[in-house]
């Protein structure tokens, strides 16, 4: 581990990737900050620039740089203008937002900033301390395993959207999983569902697909509902006395503490996320806190700030376990990534840190950095990046539109490509208003192939499919993704028999 | 029938479109020896075929329990605003970025670029021509110079014949 650890920090202090990391957390910073748009768009706009990098090292770096950059940037318009950019920091603005009405805008961006700072350096700790682990344990799986694995994940993707939602997310999957299936793969060596187009051959564009379902159609909302870009009272112009006292960070320290753990773990676990990380953080940390510190929650406590932005910094470098160890995506944003590594040549897994072990420890080493990055240098940017906000929406919305259009070119440089994405946007905007969630279906269309690898495999080994019975593991982890898919169904409806007294509760 | 049920019919439509493919069309030309593998290129889709119309009848009927009543579901909520929302602006963005897609090769990447970004403000309301032509040519500019020299990706100027 030592080796590896010198390994990445020889890799990541190199003049480029630090300044990929630097450049990545002020652009993540930048756009992150912009109300409306979360860090899987951003993500997905940079791709094309990450690709040409041509080195995996310095664009996953880039790419982790900006999502740090646009979480942080997230919270700061959630805290200064009530309108934040990311869901994940939505419960940031629940403290956040008071303090800043309060005239105290540069304290809470300071805790903000703290707290990100220490949620992202812990988890980067743990996941140093568990990833090598995970990944030793994941070689000694199969084809069998594995495909098994990547079910449980996207079950799990599914199971985690709420009441509801489970059908629409696992149709969104199954979706996503359909259209990977579009054009020539190398198994089989034949085009499948090309319809006869030659432009089908190579199958879907990843960038365009990235584009259309998250960039357009948060660009074409901002269109559609004029209020969702509408902003609060603006407080960045009071942006000053950045100092916090020493009381109030021995307050703090162990919600930071506690929030880094478990925001982590949460992180972890695929489809939990930033979100469910920052919102069950701020509840937890409300109903442990005294009774007189409760009462200050949600009109500028400091601990209710801290707690939502250690959690979702932690969980964010919690959600790269899975994808660093495994190659399975938890969420939308690491899916991007894992699409992005491959079409750089590289498989993220269980063999990512034995056969290109600087990829593995430079982006690990590299997420300190930029955890560094943003305490020091982003902060006391802050007052000046905040004038971004000012920015009117008659620009800003065409240019969005424009960078998609631009990322979707360069990515395939071709004009068809362009068309595609427009229709595709159209198909996830009028998704998006029927709720149907659209993460699952990206995540869905990048695992698709090696879902389908691995399962191809794991039929020849066993000449069908005895492969689920031949290995228990396999059985056990399918069952897993069954009960995941059916619990929330089971539980809503319990639910609603017990208030319609139909039956007791057990 | 709200929204979202109105898109599952059509995911049904698809999955039965991919499906009939799948289990009919797909394995006619499949090599003999390929015939005695224990996969085939069918296989996969087909489990996603069958998968996907279970889901999608899922939704039609409203078979998945929700705690929540169907009234206050986002889906029906976000319906019902929809009469509030500002269609014709997100159109003509949507028709000015398909005039793009067709533009970009005949009348190159500079003058299709500012058309786009000054139409598309005008678009949104803007007025202010001036600042919108220099904005947009700046931009333009900076773009162009990081496609064409920093990533070495060719990006025709200027329009065909020039």
């Amino acid at each position: 581990m030592l080796e590896g650890i010198l390994l990445g920090l020889s890799t990541a202090f190199s003049i480029t990737n630090i300044l990929m990391v630097i450049g990545g957390c002020l652009i993540g910073t930048f756009i992150g900050m912009l109300p409306g748009l979360g860090p899987m768009s951003i993500i997905a706009i940079m791709i094309p620039v990450a690709i040409s990098l041509g080195d995996p090292s310095a664009a996953l770096i880039l790419l982790a740089g900006v999502y740090y950059g646009a979480i942080f940037g997230g919270s700061t318009s959630s805290i200064l203008l009530n309108a934040p950019g990311v869901a994940g920091t939505v419960a940031t603005s629940f403290d956040g937002y008071p303090m800043a009405r309060q005239g105290k805008a540069g304290k809470a961006l300071t805790i903000a900033a703290i707290a990100s700072f220490c949620g992202g350096t812990i988890g980067a700790i743990l996941l140093m301390i568990f990833a090598p682990t995970l990944s030793s344990v994941a070689l000694l799986f199969h084809s069998a395993e594995y495909f098994a694995l990547m079910v449980v994940g996207l079950s799990a993707i599914a199971a985690f959207a709420g009441s509801g939602q489970v059908a629409k997310a696992l149709m969104m999957t199954i979706l996503g999983l359909m259209m990977a299936t579009v054009g020539e793969g190398a198994l089989f060596n034949m085009p499948r569902f090309t319809m006869g187009l030659m432009d089908l051959q190579s199958g879907f564009g990843f960038i365009t697909l990235a584009m259309a379902m998250f960039a357009l159609p948060e660009a074409l909302y901002l269109v559609l509902d004029p209020k969702r870009s509408a902003q609060g009272e603006d407080n960045s112009g009071e942006i000053k006395d950045l100092r916090i006292t020493p009381k109030e960070a021995k307050s703090i320290a162990p919600v930071i503490g506690r929030q880094s753990l478990q925001g982590f773990f949460i992180g972890v676990l695929p489809g939990a996320g930033a979100t469910i990380a920052s919102f069950l953080g701020y509840a937890v940390e409300r109903n442990i806190a005294k009774k007189e510190e409760q009462e200050e929650f949600g009109k500028g406590s400091i601990k209710g700030l801290a707690a939502p932005e250690t959690a979702n910094n932690a969980a964010c470098t919690g959600s790269f376990v899975p994808l660093l160890t495994l190659g399975i995506p938890g969420s939308g944003t690491t899916a991007i990534l894992l699409g992005a590594l491959i079409a750089l040549n590289v498989t993220p897994g269980p063999r990512l840190m034995v056969d290109e072990p600087q990829i593995f420890w430079s982006v690990i080493i590299s997420m300190y950095l930029g955890n560094l990055i943003l305490l020091i240098l982003n902060l006391p940017l802050i007052p000046y990046i905040a004038k971004i906000l000012s920015v009117p929406r008659n620009y800003l919305i065409p240019f969005i539109l424009f960078f998609t259009l631009m990322g979707a070119y360069i990515g395939q440089n071709n004009a068809t490509e362009l068309l595609l994405l427009v229709g595709f946007g159209i198909c996830a905007t009028i998704l998006r208003f029927a709720d149907f969630p659209l993460a699952p279906l990206l995540i869905g269309f990048i695992l698709g192939r090696m879902l389908e690898d691995n399962f191809a495999r794991a039929m020849q080994l066993s000449d069908g499919i005895g492969f689920i019975l031949d290995r228990p593991m396999t059985l056990g982890l399918l069952i897993i993704a069954a009960l995941l898919v059916l619990l929330p169904s089971y539980r809503a409806r319990r639910a609603r028999l017990r208030q319609a007294g139909v039956a007791d509760g057990d | 029938m709200a929204l979202d049920r109105w898109i599952a019919l059509v995911l049904l439509g698809i999955c039965l479109a991919y499906g009939y493919a799948a289990f009919f069309t797909m394995d006619q030309g499949l090599p003999p020896f390929m015939q005695r593998n224990p996969i085939w290129p069918s296989t996969f889709p087909k489990v996603l075929a069958v998968m996907g119309v279970l889901a999608s009848l899922v939704i039609i009927f409203g078979l998945e329990k929700t705690s929540t009543p169907r009234d206050e579901a986002p889906s029906v909520m976000v319906y019902r605003a929809l009469k509030d929302f500002h269609i014709w602006p997100a159109l003509a963005l949507l028709g000015l970025m398909v005039a793009y897609a067709l533009l970009l090769r005949p009348a190159g990447f500079i003058l299709s670029t500012i058309g786009f970004l000054v139409i598309g403000s005008a678009i949104l309301g803007e007025r202010r021509w001036l600042v919108m032509l220099v904005v947009s040519g700046f931009a333009t500019g900076i773009v162009w110079y990081l496609v064409q020299v920093v990533l070495g990706i060719f990006l025709r100027p200027l329009p065909m014949g020039f």
